[in-house]
């Protein structure tokens, strides 16, 4: 105790805790100088890329389209009173991302759980990368990839041959919330496993030791403690599927279409910008309402963790 | 339980394998493999419209992720001298960049960039002294411009959490040794937090060469691989695409790999 008190502080540490302690960082002029220049490009970036588009886009949504398509100068609710036109869009968005969320967690529990707790530690780090690595590569592609396999020359051509004829599997809701399984399945795996990863191993081997059965100890200590990590999934999921436009598109083929189907239909075909944007505040308004429930929950279930998306 | 995992594992890679073998089919059939032929390559490569939007696509992947890495790292060491309130606005305004739906992103990018345009365009046709004013418009500014919010939100979250756990300890003990701020972090902190830099380089280039939705609201004229490829699926599947599919699945992969080698944490795991 003696030797880290006498331990020799050099000058610069002495003055770095004086400043740390005594005095607010604003008085430090030069350094207040240094920090706002760190900052400024991302926050001018920001300001115009982000927060400028989201004012426009609320303008937008109170106006009226132009005769020709866009934009024209109004103050209106118009746009917001015609929501329920589009109530399909809305229905099936509102149905299926929720449900795929689901469905993507009863495949990735069981995967993440697998990772965490089973999983032989050499390999582990190659079978999470194996987890990762789909996520990154273009949705696009791997979309693509089921529509290949759906459609008619796929399984159906395969099914032909022994003698079920004309199944249709592309263009259907299941195809849809399969699309959605096979897309969002590593984004849902990842906070599950972080939070499993992180389980003290002690209190399953308390539990264990207390006679609980391992099906008791998993309802009992495991799941609830990895529900932070499994409200960050479910949350994540369903929100990004909110707003996901090209899995309906390519395997509900525009009859099983979402809300990023209407939008773009507006923005790019009929030209319906205000009404377009009247749509997109809403589902805005919808992503902050999940999150605020989410985030809710997850506060009161456990504190708050960190989520390597990468 | 092994079987389950298993067939979760061959779910994620089966779909993505079937494209990479047919790409390599000789015949047109999506079901039958009639033999090995790379002939779908030479055909995909041959395609002048193809090939410009891949070099469009890695022209804009390279700037918007070069910008992000320069001003997402600064705003990450800046972020952590803020005073609190403000540093919560910023994590706020990064998190809203994540985490609203690329569909609107690009709606609100655009609504945004033609309203500026519809002002910015007639003032410069009155004060041009030239007979043609520069007419501003959609393009690879716009997309690199929206792509690189999303990867600056990426490159931050990535860097901070990298200068999180760097040990403060050697850094005092540099200025300790009467080294400037500049050199300290010249000789300190930057070769810490290169890999992580360089990781999320390489996550803002894939997410920005994979993306299609910003693109396509905000990319006026112009054509990326994305869009170049979806156009294409609607016209048909042909196994030209799955060639296409393909070179773009593998350059992901590498991209990605990569940046997993380069964040592998070198700490040894504290002892459990």
């Amino acid at each position: 105790m003696r030797g880290f008190l006498t331990a020799p502080i050099g000058p610069k540490t002495l003055m770095k805790l004086e400043r740390m302690t005594f005095m607010p960082a604003a008085t430090n002029t030069k350094r207040n100088l240094v920090t706002a220049a760190l900052v400024a490009p991302a926050a001018a970036w920001l300001m115009i890329f982000l927060v400028l588009p989201f004012i426009a886009m609320l303008v937008f949504a109170f106006g009226e389209r132009a005769p020709e398509g866009g934009y024209q100068a109004a103050f209106t609710f118009a746009q917001f009173a015609r929501l329920p036109t589009r109530a399909a869009a809305f229905w099936n968005t509102m149905v299926l991302a929720p449900v795929g969320a689901l469905l993507c967690l009863l495949v990735a529990y069981p995967v993440a759980y697998y990772l965490a707790v089973k999983a032989d530690p050499r390999y582990r780090l190659i079978l999470v990368s194996l987890v990762v690595v789909p996520f990154w590569t273009s949705l696009l592609v791997r979309t693509y990839a089921w529509m290949y396999i759906l459609g008619s020359r796929g399984i159906p051509n395969l099914l032909s041959m022994i003698g079920l004829e004309d199944v249709r599997l592309l263009n259907t809701p299941g195809a849809v919330l399969l699309g959605i399984v096979y897309g969002y399945l590593p984004l849902m795996i990842m906070p599950i496993y972080v939070s499993l990863e992180k389980l003290d191993r002690r209190l399953l081997e308390a539990s264990a030791d207390l006679g609980a059965k391992p099906v008791s100890t998993f309802f009992g200590v495991t799941l609830p403690l990895s529900l932070p990590g499994v409200m960050t999934g479910v949350a994540l999921v369903t929100i990004l599927l909110l707003g996901e436009y090209l899995i309906p598109q390519l395997l509900g083929g525009g009859k099983v279409f979402f809300i990023g189907n209407a939008l773009v239909d507006l923005f790019l075909q009929s030209r319906n910008w205000p009404f377009g944007s009247a749509i997109a505040v809403t589902l805005v308004a919808v992503v902050v309402v999940i999150l605020m429930v989410a985030m809710r929950i997850a506060f009161r279930v456990a504190g708050t963790r960190q989520v390597d998306l990468v | 339980m092994r079987a389950f995992i298993s067939s979760v594992y061959l779910f994620l890679y089966a779909p993505i394998a079937l494209v990479v073998l047919f790409s390599f089919n000789a015949g047109r059939s999506a079901s039958e493999f009639t033999g090995f032929s790379t002939a779908w390559y030479g055909k995909a490569l041959g395609n002048t419209f193809l090939v410009s939007a891949l070099q469009n696509s890695l022209m804009i992947a390279f700037t918007s992720a070069t910008l992000a890495a320069i001003f997402g790292t600064m705003a990450a060491l800046g972020m952590e001298r803020l005073a609190p309130r403000n540093r919560a606005i910023f994590d706020a305004l990064f998190a809203a960049a994540i985490v609203v739906p690329g569909v609107v992103i690009g709606i609100a990018t655009l609504v945004a960039l033609v309203a500026v345009f519809s002002f910015v365009n007639p003032a410069l046709a009155t004060i041009w002294p030239g007979e043609q004013p520069p007419q501003l418009g959609l393009g690879y500014g716009s997309i690199i411009a929206a792509h690189g919010l999303f990867s600056m939100a990426l490159v931050t979250m990535i860097v901070k959490a990298r200068i999180a756990s760097l040990g403060r300890d050697i850094v005092e003990a540099s200025s300790d040794l009467y080294a400037t701020p500049i050199t300290t972090f010249r000789l300190i902190v930057l070769p810490q937090i290169l890999p992580s830099i360089l990781a999320g380089f390489l996550l803002a280039f894939t997410f920005s060469f994979d993306d299609f939705i910003i693109a396509f609201f905000v990319a006026g004229s112009k054509t990326t691989l994305p869009i170049y490829v979806f156009a294409s699926i609607r016209r048909g599947v042909t196994p030209e695409i799955n060639a296409i599919a393909t070179l773009v699945l593998v350059a992901s992969l590498l991209l990605i790999l990569t940046a997993r080698i380069l964040m592998r944490d070198k700490k040894p795991k504290s002892g459990e």
